[in-house]
């Protein structure tokens, strides 16, 4: 039989205690260096950003490549661009009409999907859309061109392969992003128009000036100035996935890859900031 | 284990002028925990190819790259025509680096340029003051030299690989370079190819006098090229000497080169 005597707490052997402290001391090692290399991401992040900034104000700057890269950057969404804004209209325009009808406010319509398109619909769907199409094709590039050496090519042919490979890359983005949302918001409307006909005749004049009438300067100028910023964290981010690729071939797949989901998330967080700010100035 | 041998006078230097245009000392550079080159120590003299030997993994390419300071040391010194390339500011080193060719492994062609775009993108850029008619005559006149005068409209991707490294190397001396690095300049190149190609490296040290350093594993263009040779060994100088210093050398690791594969 046994005797019931007082609960001991089992006190750990002195090898499990070895075990336990070398456990321990590998998670800290562990921790400290994803501490590590987060904070090398960061550093280089940073560091290409201000070579980006450097090069970017340098006096040999390459025109004729940020004029190609403008054509490359504008014809490579265009379609894309053309079809997703009628699209945004249309539907717009298809699913608010019943709603408004209920309320007797048909006449809002066209002000408020104007409105709609023109503060967020356009430059967000316009720079998502870019953030794919751009984004990966410039990580794509760039990191097959450093895989196959062609950087480094470069950079021993005494160019500086960010002036020349980066630097139009970001600044086409910055600059024709904001075109492609103008043109987006415009085929927007078109497709509200073509939306509202769907369900009796509108006079096209009239939807328009109904539309514009309902925006205001206020509306378009921060909705714009956005977009500036959209597309050069489009252009920044492909070009630093590429740039930063590894070695291997796999390494220009995950840098497409990155540069979209990266770039996307970045406009997403872009818009957030614009949208407090415009509601703080007015 | 196998000593180290060295012979310390380079082979065939009484032809050579005795200036050294290339001084490696002590160079040590590793990845990670892993070193690649060990306090290793390389001249090169003046319009002289160099021919550096070894295994995959010795260190070859790593040492070339070093040069152009593509890669940075961890320690040592490496002048390259008097000039301490480590401690060079960034235009200083492009001035340095215009007067070096430097032919990758992967002839690293401008895939959306055409071959006369290719050729002028250096010659933009390092010989500035030429007017477009004499960049023409120049660029016909290299590709030429490298027998590709037909291909100057066309993309690299309708190239051969062997014509693809021909292309490469015209871009490497369309800008008349004073040093040429070649990093492994016959491999994935069948065998008239790479004597081809050999023979351009001789053509272009005699008509452009240069010096070389030339990497390669391949022995037919280490025998068609070399003027010196050095072998790598786990990132150290293991063997240095003439050309017929190592054809003659007892070392299994140096005859495992030389000697024909028995069937």
């Amino acid at each position: 039989m046994k005797s019931i005597g007082p609960v001991r707490k089992k006190i750990p052997k002195l090898p499990d205690v070895k075990k336990r402290a070398i456990k321990l001391s590998e998670n800290v090692i562990k921790k400290t260096q994803k501490a590590n290399r987060f904070f090398l991401a960061v550093g280089e992040i940073n560091l290409f950003f201000w070579y980006t900034v450097k090069a970017s104000f340098s006096r040999d700057f390459e025109f004729k490549e940020f004029l190609r890269q403008c054509y490359l950057v504008g014809n490579k969404t265009l379609p894309l661009i053309t079809i997703t804004g009628v699209v945004i209209g249309l539907v717009l325009t298809i699913q608010a009409r019943p709603v408004l009808a209920e309320f007797g406010a048909v006449s809002l319509l066209p002000g408020m999907v104007a409105l709609s398109i023109i503060r967020e619909m356009g430059p967000v769907v316009t720079a998502l859309i870019c953030a794919g199409k751009i984004g990966s094709g410039m990580g794509a590039e760039l990191g097959s061109m450093k895989v196959t050496e062609q950087i480094d090519a470069m950079e021993v042919s005494s160019t500086n392969p960010i002036r020349f490979l980066v630097v139009p890359r970001v600044m086409a983005a910055t600059l024709m992003i904001p075109i492609l949302v103008l043109y987006a918001d415009a085929l927007g409307i078109l497709g509200s128009w073509a939306g509202a006909n769907i369900k009796g005749e509108v006079n096209f004049v009239l939807f328009i000036s109904q539309a514009f009438s309902a925006v205001g300067f206020m509306d378009l100028f921060p909705a714009v100035i956005k977009t500036f910023f959209f597309g050069a964290a489009i252009g920044f981010i492909g070009c630093y996935k590429g740039f930063t690729a590894g070695r291997g071939t796999e390494s220009v797949g995950k840098a497409a890859n990155e540069s979209v989901v990266v770039a996307s998330l970045l406009v997403i967080l872009i818009d957030l900031v614009a949208v407090q700010i415009t509601d703080m100035l007015l | 284990m196998k000593s180290k041998i060295k012979i310390a006078s380079p082979a065939g230097s009484a032809t050579l002028s005795p200036e050294q245009v290339i001084e490696i000392h002590n160079l040590k550079i590793g990845f990670g925990d892993v070193p690649v080159l060990r306090d290793l120590s390389v001249q090169l003299f003046e319009k002289e190819n160099l021919v550096i030997l070894g295994k995959s993994g010795s260190g070859k390419s790593v040492l070339i790259k070093c040069i152009v300071r593509l890669l940075n040391p961890d320690s040592g010194t490496i002048n390259v025509l008097g000039e301490n390339v480590n401690k060079l500011n960034d235009r200083d080193l492009a001035k340095l680096r215009m007067k070096i060719g430097f032919l990758f492994q992967s002839g690293a062609l401008y895939d959306s340029m055409t071959i006369k775009e290719n050729l002028e993108f250096p010659l933009k850029r390092i010989k500035k003051n030429l007017s477009q008619k004499e960049m023409d005559e120049k660029i016909a006149e290299t590709l030429e030299n490298v027998g590709l005068s037909d291909t100057l409209n066309k993309m690299p991707s309708e190239l051969s690989g062997g014509m693809r490294k021909r292309a490469s190397l015209a871009r490497t001396i369309v800008v008349d370079p004073m040093i040429m690095l070649y990093d492994e300049p016959t491999t994935g190149l069948d065998p008239v190819t790479s004597d081809e190609i050999s023979s351009l490296i001789n053509d272009v040290q005699k008509k452009y006098d240069t010096s070389s350093i030339i990497i390669t594993h391949d022995i037919e263009c280490a025998r068609a090229t070399a003027d010196r040779m050095i072998m790598l060994k786990d990132g150290e100088v293991y063997l240095e000497g003439s050309l017929d210093e190592f054809e003659k050398s007892p070392d299994e690791l140096i005859q495992s080169f030389f000697k024909p594969k028995k069937k």
